[in-house]
């Protein structure tokens, strides 16, 4: 089914000049990997300093809770990048995530069977994406302020299941967010990774290796291009935010599993969190450029600075904010000058 | 022109309505000790920062830019002032202190997005993220409590009216007084078009998007110290949390595209007046305050509906069939 010609749609790749002149006779690295390059540098480098600073920093565990800690970011830019890859945003991820937790914690309280809650969790952040990409796509009203408001009726949605925090008692639940894997090396990672890393691998194939994920990239460099084309552009649109809306709900419940609460003031501005994460990974917001596989290292950036200020110890958390606002920066201009050059 | 401004002056007075039938007093406002107080009174005070950001912000969507990063410098803008006074500084100073800092804030947004040519979205995403920290490194992580009679005016005093109020109107009637009785009006909106073409025609399309950023960033640092004069203290976490959504709400309810080259500042004060309002209702008609933000969505998706593209290019057939409103 999958049409091979589809394939070829040149979506403002910069990776067609790589094969320019210049280029030629060096080690030909296309340009559109450049960016996800750089983060895997930035992140090794981070990493780096943080093995060079402190004695116990480089050890597999200290890597593994970089994954345990951030398992659910990864879903969410997961999700993300398929919205930005079309140009759009979604700024309701996190509030999607908190009433995630919150209808796992409600619904668990109230007796439900563990799968029927996650079903229902689900079901729910993807509704929800597709309400959003329906009316974003249906009135041309503008993602942004689209998802804004989901991101308002996501939070008030919590405020009305409960106000206080809800704790989860629930076996199942408990067993999953307790329970660990031990890889060799006595390295151990909770089920919550292995779930995000499964989610990423999913996300790679449908970018890379079906009609749906070159869509994407089609929409993102040129919407009207991939319409008279005959995409199915409709579908992609709608489809990218019902897919992050589900990856919202999905990393709500690795949420869940990690708070094991709901609460309606979990993940505030965690969709800041997301967008960084992709943005630093080396995707454009003007669509059609960017890796899953970046938005991934991405979040292991902002992990890794995170661990090392919290083994820094002395400096307080509020660096890791300006630290983040500068890594955006960086990479922001970093693009600007692979951009410029193509 | 006039026929976008319609569906927003419904929604308000709708709002109002509602607001009477439920406390017949709504309206009713009281002379005391020379101060003015009503309900009407305390929706335009709550309601002034909302206004003065979203009038910078009206500017800043006008170039078809977007600027996040108000909230962060409304934070800032408090915490200089505050750390200044409570180490003993005269208000004044803190307060030119607090502006100037933020107009060189400004003038990053605007280096950033015109001279680099970042996307606006982006470039003042990183004074979002990195300003709170800023502002929690200028206060230690503390929440820094004034006690300065003269700060305590800008957000909390009276001169008839709440001195906040008459601080935004005044901004108001100065924008539209530049903006409209001169070109520059016409300038910003041209830039929003097509801003390569504007500057082959000869606008300084790169002065223009920086000045409109600069002066978003020094309406945000006013509505900060309004904000924070008004508890007399400096929250870096929560000072202006939210409002750079709020201020876009605002301009957008108002009927200005987000995609750029036209916009309404009466639709931006009807856009701030109404989400205040909406908050204020929620409180008087006794819906559970955890309830406002479902309420806020609503209201705000039906709205953008109503001045959706989609409904404008039916909109012939479908006002016809209808053809109530007068």
């Amino acid at each position: 089914m999958v049409a091979p010609e589809v394939g070829a749609v040149p979506a403002k790749s910069p990776g067609s000049a790589s094969r320019s002149a210049r280029s030629r006779g060096r080690v030909n690295v296309p340009k559109r990997f450049l960016p996800v390059i750089a983060t895997f540098v930035v992140f090794v480098a981070t990493f780096g300093v943080g093995s060079v600073r402190y004695e116990g920093f480089a050890s597999g565990q200290v890597m593994a809770n970089l994954f345990i800690d951030n398992a659910f970011l990864i879903v969410l830019a997961v999700g993300m990048t398929f919205v930005i890859l079309t140009g759009g945003i979604d700024l309701s991820v996190g509030s999607v995530v908190a009433l995630s937790t919150m209808i796992a914690a409600a619904a668990l309280q109230a007796g439900w069977p563990a799968w029927l809650v996650v079903i229902t969790v689900l079901a729910t952040g993807s509704g929800l994406g597709l309400a959003m990409g329906w009316v974003i796509h249906r009135f041309g009203v503008q993602p942004f302020i689209v998802t804004l408001a989901g991101m308002f009726l996501a939070r008030g949605l919590c405020f009305v299941i409960s106000v206080e925090s809800v704790s989860i008692k629930d076996p199942t639940f408990r067993d999953l967010a307790t329970g660990s894997i031990e890889l060799p090396g006595g390295v151990t990672i909770t089920y919550g990774v292995v779930i995000a890393l499964v989610a990423v691998l999913a996300a790679v194939y449908v970018l890379h290796l079906t009609r749906f994920g070159r869509t994407v990239y089609a929409v993102g460099g040129s919407e009207t291009s991939a319409r008279l084309m005959g995409l199915a552009t409709t579908r992609v649109k709608i489809g990218v935010y019902v897919i992050s809306g589900f990856c919202s709900a999905l990393g709500g419940l690795l949420f869940s599993l990690y708070m094991l609460s709901g609460y309606s003031l979990h993940a505030v501005g965690m969709e800041l969190d997301a967008i960084a994460a992709v943005v630093v990974g080396g995707s454009l917001l003007s669509g059609g450029v960017g890796f899953v596989i970046g938005s991934v290292v991405g979040v292991l950036v902002l992990g890794t600075i995170q661990t090392l200020i919290s083994f820094e110890g002395t400096l307080s958390s509020w660096w890791t904010k300006i630290v983040i606002g500068a890594l955006l920066l960086a990479f922001i201009a970093l693009q600007r000058i692979i951009v410029r050059r193509t | 022109m006039k026929n976008r401004l319609l569906w927003p002056v419904l929604a308000l007075v709708a709002l109002l309505i509602l607001n009477v039938v439920v406390t017949p007093t709504f309206f009713s406002l009281r002379l005391q000790d020379g101060h003015l107080y009503g309900s009407l009174i305390d929706i335009l005070r709550n309601g002034a920062p909302t206004l003065l950001i979203a009038l910078g912000m009206t500017l800043v969507i006008a170039t078809r830019g977007i600027d996040l990063s108000v909230g962060a410098v409304a934070a800032i803008a408090g915490a200089v002032t505050c750390t200044h006074i409570a180490a003993g500084g005269n208000p004044w100073v803190a307060m030119g202190l607090a502006l100037a800092l933020c107009a060189v804030l400004g003038l990053w947004n605007g280096f950033l997005v015109s001279v680099l040519g970042i996307q606006p979205i982006i470039a003042t995403l990183v004074l979002m993220t990195a300003g709170r920290g800023i502002a929690m490194l200028i206060t230690e992580g503390q929440i820094v409590t004034v006690d300065s009679p003269v700060y305590r005016q800008v957000g909390a005093g009276f001169l008839v009216l709440p001195i906040a109020i008459l601080i935004s109107l005044a901004v108001l009637g100065l924008v539209a007084l530049v903006t409209r009785r001169t070109a520059l009006g016409l300038l910003i909106e041209s830039v929003g078009v097509n801003p390569s073409a504007s500057r082959l025609a000869g606008v300084r399309a790169r002065t223009i998007i920086w000045t409109v950023y600069v002066f978003a960033a020094l309406c945000a640092a006013v509505a900060g110290l309004m904000i924070s004069s008004n508890v007399s203290a400096a929250d870096a976490n929560n000072a202006g949390l939210w409002i750079e959504m709020d201020a876009i709400l605002a301009v957008v309810i108002g009927g200005t595209s987000l995609a750029g080259g036209r916009y309404s500042l009466t639709g931006t004060l009807l856009g701030a007046l109404i989400i205040q309002t909406l908050t204020t209702t929620v409180y008087t008609i006794g819906i559970k305050p955890e309830i406002t933000l479902v309420f806020k969505a609503v209201v705000v998706i039906a709205v953008c509906l109503m001045q959706a593209p989609v409904r404008v290019r039916v909109g012939g057939r479908v006002r016809g069939k209808q053809g109530v409103p007068a």
